[in-house]
């Protein structure tokens, strides 16, 4: 009996080691005539819907690049940490990348509260840092690099369309309640009432909510003609669940620029999802020769278990790429060289079309697109070229004062 | 008048889930003073099981009501046997043996599941209420969680089984010197236990969707109310989540739901500062 229990507590261990060890570092390959560079991004834990496909398409582009031969003769080493949505590991692996691996590049942070954990830390260790992830817009940092979008590119042109489309006037905000959602519904709010519009309501909620049910019954009190939804996580689509258990589903028209990053609109049955209009620099629906080769790649390197690609992904993937072609052209991958040549017209024809760096203040100019869920996948209504960070850019020049280093929240635009 | 009558519906749901989440803990903690801190787990596993089950074509209300529970039963009659019924008694041991135990079947449930599984949607459709709407589902949630009251006070207060789990609960050592075996009570006790927790997170399943980390958002909340609740398992369950219930769905409803939560905590913990041992601790004091 005692035998029987030792090996079933030792196979019990050996079953606990195997789940971990893949968990904490993994590595590319080992080290030696290699360029390093890090990602830290969340793989598990509550943000892994959102890090999971961006760790995919990294590995796909450093894959691609390391296939033709590598960055200036050398192979490139992608070291991927899990932070397992946890702030303080962020900090750590931050450090670790930057001092022990002195990796050439760090790339990751999904929350702009992860963003703004490890933004100064980098700059403090110069070492360069890009964010693939679209937030409220505002970081004005040279070390830093962002190949998201921010609200001037996709709030800009969501609401007015979505408010003429249904002869909206009164909008209802819910959003997720730290800096994201609070920065990004002012922009809302400045976006309608710039329109016309108002916004009659807003409420925010920490990201462990699970019960909507008060705030339901506040939305049709208040009787307004659209809902804005900023909501964040895996958690937070219960609404759209409770939303339709009450019978609303399709009463009201929904816009957000954040639905869908999080598998929303596929883990969410369509009638809980159909309708819900959102702008991103990139979806996976695009009917381009560029996309449908790209996934073909991604398909090809991960098979059945390829991830859907949203904006996220695919700016992690423009984010490898303009690193990648600046180490080429600068000749080298210190950090200063880098820069200044991602800051001379740095472009990148990607999967969503063209990714520009904007060097005054280190975001991305690139097209942005809207669309409308239905059955579970994005519908492209319209599409607009070339779009620039602007909101960014009124508070953010990095040409005039290379040594900002702020985190606008750009109350300028308070209405 | 149809808000009030929409907020009363509102404050019966937020009370009856919150008694439903707390149930397998006020089995496995009230009865057992075993803290299990897998119970979020328990919870998540019948969510899964739900989903899965529905997808197979089972209806719905069989897979909550029957499969669920059966599955996440069976779980947690494993897992006593396997390590809490080793730590019987050893409460600090417990907490950290069922924490593991939490962090092993999240990792499981990323890497067997994943984070994208698709979700269940409610049914039953909605009623109105004037110019409201308000799920049928929900009020579904109340009825079952009633029923489910109702018949484990009716197990407890008048059969065998009940006053023998009692009985094991209040002196297992007199208990076994009557000739009952406390291992296989506590086996039972925490298999129901468990089977509870899976029903719970079967029934909020269609609402809350599943993730591998659903359970953290309940596990706190129901540590609360039981603790609120003290001494008699069901009394306290019953009173301690209807008064936090009520108090964080009002003042949710007044104001926002991060006031909501702090009032919720802010009520337990003038509660408990007062009430040491919880409501049943000083009121209702022979009750079950």
């Amino acid at each position: 009996m005692s035998l029987k229990r030792r090996t079933v507590l030792k196979s019990g261990a050996a079953m606990i080691g195997t789940l971990a060890a893949p968990g904490l570092i993994t590595r590319a390959q080992a080290a030696g005539d290699t360029i390093k560079i890090a990602n830290i991004t969340d793989v598990s834990g509550g943000l892994d819907i959102y890090g999971q496909p961006q760790v995919a398409t990294m590995q796909l582009a450093v894959d691609e690049i390391n296939q033709k031969g590598g960055l200036l003769g050398k192979q490139i080493d992608l070291i991927s940490y899990d932070p397992q949505s946890d702030l303080q590991l962020y900090t750590q692996f931050a450090t670790e990348a930057a001092t022990r691996e002195r990796v050439s590049a760090v790339f990751g942070g999904i929350t702009s509260a992860s963003r703004e954990a490890i933004r100064p830390l980098l700059r403090r260790y110069q070492t360069l840092y890009f964010y693939p992830t679209l937030y409220e817009g505002g970081a004005c940092d040279r070390n830093y690099f962002c190949t998201g979008t921010t609200p001037a590119q996709t709030i800009e042109k969501l609401v007015p369309h979505v408010m003429d489309k249904f002869n909206g006037k009164k909008v209802y905000v819910i959003a997720a309640d730290y800096n994201y959602g609070w920065i990004s519904a002012r922009w809302v709010k400045h976006y309608v009432e710039s329109h016309g519009g108002e916004v009659v309501a807003d409420e925010y909620f920490p990201l462990d909510v699970t019960e909507f049910g008060p705030t339901i019954k506040n939305i049709q009190a208040a009787k307004p003609d659209l809902l804005y939804t900023l909501l964040v996580g895996g958690n937070h689509m219960s609404f759209f669940r409770q939303w339709a258990a009450s019978g609303l589903a399709g009463s009201l028209p929904m816009f957000s620029t954040d639905f869908g990053v999080g598998n929303e609109h596929i883990v969410l049955s369509s009638e809980e999802s159909d309708g819900m209009y959102a702008a991103y620099a990139y979806m996976q629906e695009l009917d381009t020769p560029a996309n449908m080769a790209f996934l073909e790649r991604l398909n090809s390197k991960f098979g059945a278990g390829a991830p859907y690609i949203n904006e996220l992904a695919s700016a992690a993937y423009y984010a490898i790429y303009h690193w990648a072609q600046a180490v080429e052209k600068a000749g080298t991958a210190d950090r200063m060289p880098v820069i200044e040549t991602l800051e001379a017209n740095s472009v990148v024809d990607g999967p969503g079309g063209k990714s520009t760096i904007d060097p005054a203040t280190h975001h991305c100019i690139q097209d942005v697109h809207i669309g409308v869920v239905k059955d579970n996948a994005f519908d492209v209504l319209k599409s607009f070229d070339q779009l620039a960070p602007t909101d960014t850019a009124e508070v953010c020049d990095l040409i005039a004062n290379p040594d900002d280093n702020t985190h606008y929240t750009i109350t300028s635009r308070d209405g | 008048m149809d808000y009030v009558i929409v907020l009363i519906l509102q404050i019966l749901f937020s009370v009856s889930s919150l008694a439903l989440v707390c149930a397998g803990l006020a089995v496995i903690f009230g009865m057992m003073r075993v803290i299990n801190l897998a119970h979020g787990e328990f919870i998540m596993l019948g969510g899964f099981t739900t989903v899965f089950a529905t997808q197979a074509g089972i209806p719905i209300v069989v897979s909550m009501l029957v499969v669920a529970p059966a599955i996440v039963a069976v779980i947690g009659f494993v897992i006593e046997r396997l390590v809490v019924r080793h730590l019987y008694g050893r409460m600090i041991d417990t907490m950290l043996a069922t924490w593991g135990l939490s962090l092993l079947l999240i990792g499981a449930a990323t890497m067997l599941f994943g984070n994208s599984v698709a979700g269940i949607s409610a049914p039953f459709g909605s009623f109105t209420v004037g110019q409201y709407r308000v799920s049928v589902y929900e009020m579904f949630i109340v009825a079952v969680t009633l029923v489910l009251l109702i018949g484990c006070y009716l197990l407890l207060r008048f059969t065998r089984l009940g006053l023998i789990a009692r009985g094991t609960m209040q002196n297992s050592e007199m208990a076994a010197s009557l000739g009952i075996s406390p291992s296989k009570v506590y086996s039972v006790t925490f298999t129901a236990g468990a089977a509870l927790s899976g029903l719970a997170g079967a029934l909020l399943a269609p609402l809350s969707g599943v993730v591998p980390t659903m359970g953290k958002a309940y596990v706190a909340k129901a540590f609360i109310t039981v603790i609120s609740g003290g001494e008699a398992i069901l009394t306290g369950l019953v009173s301690a989540s209807g008064l936090l219930g009520s108090v964080g769905t009002l003042t949710t409803f007044a104001t926002t739901p991060v006031v909501g939560d702090a009032a919720l905590l802010f009520a337990a913990i003038i509660l408990l500062r007062f009430l040491p041992n919880g409501i049943t601790g000083r009121f209702f004091r022979r009750s079950i």
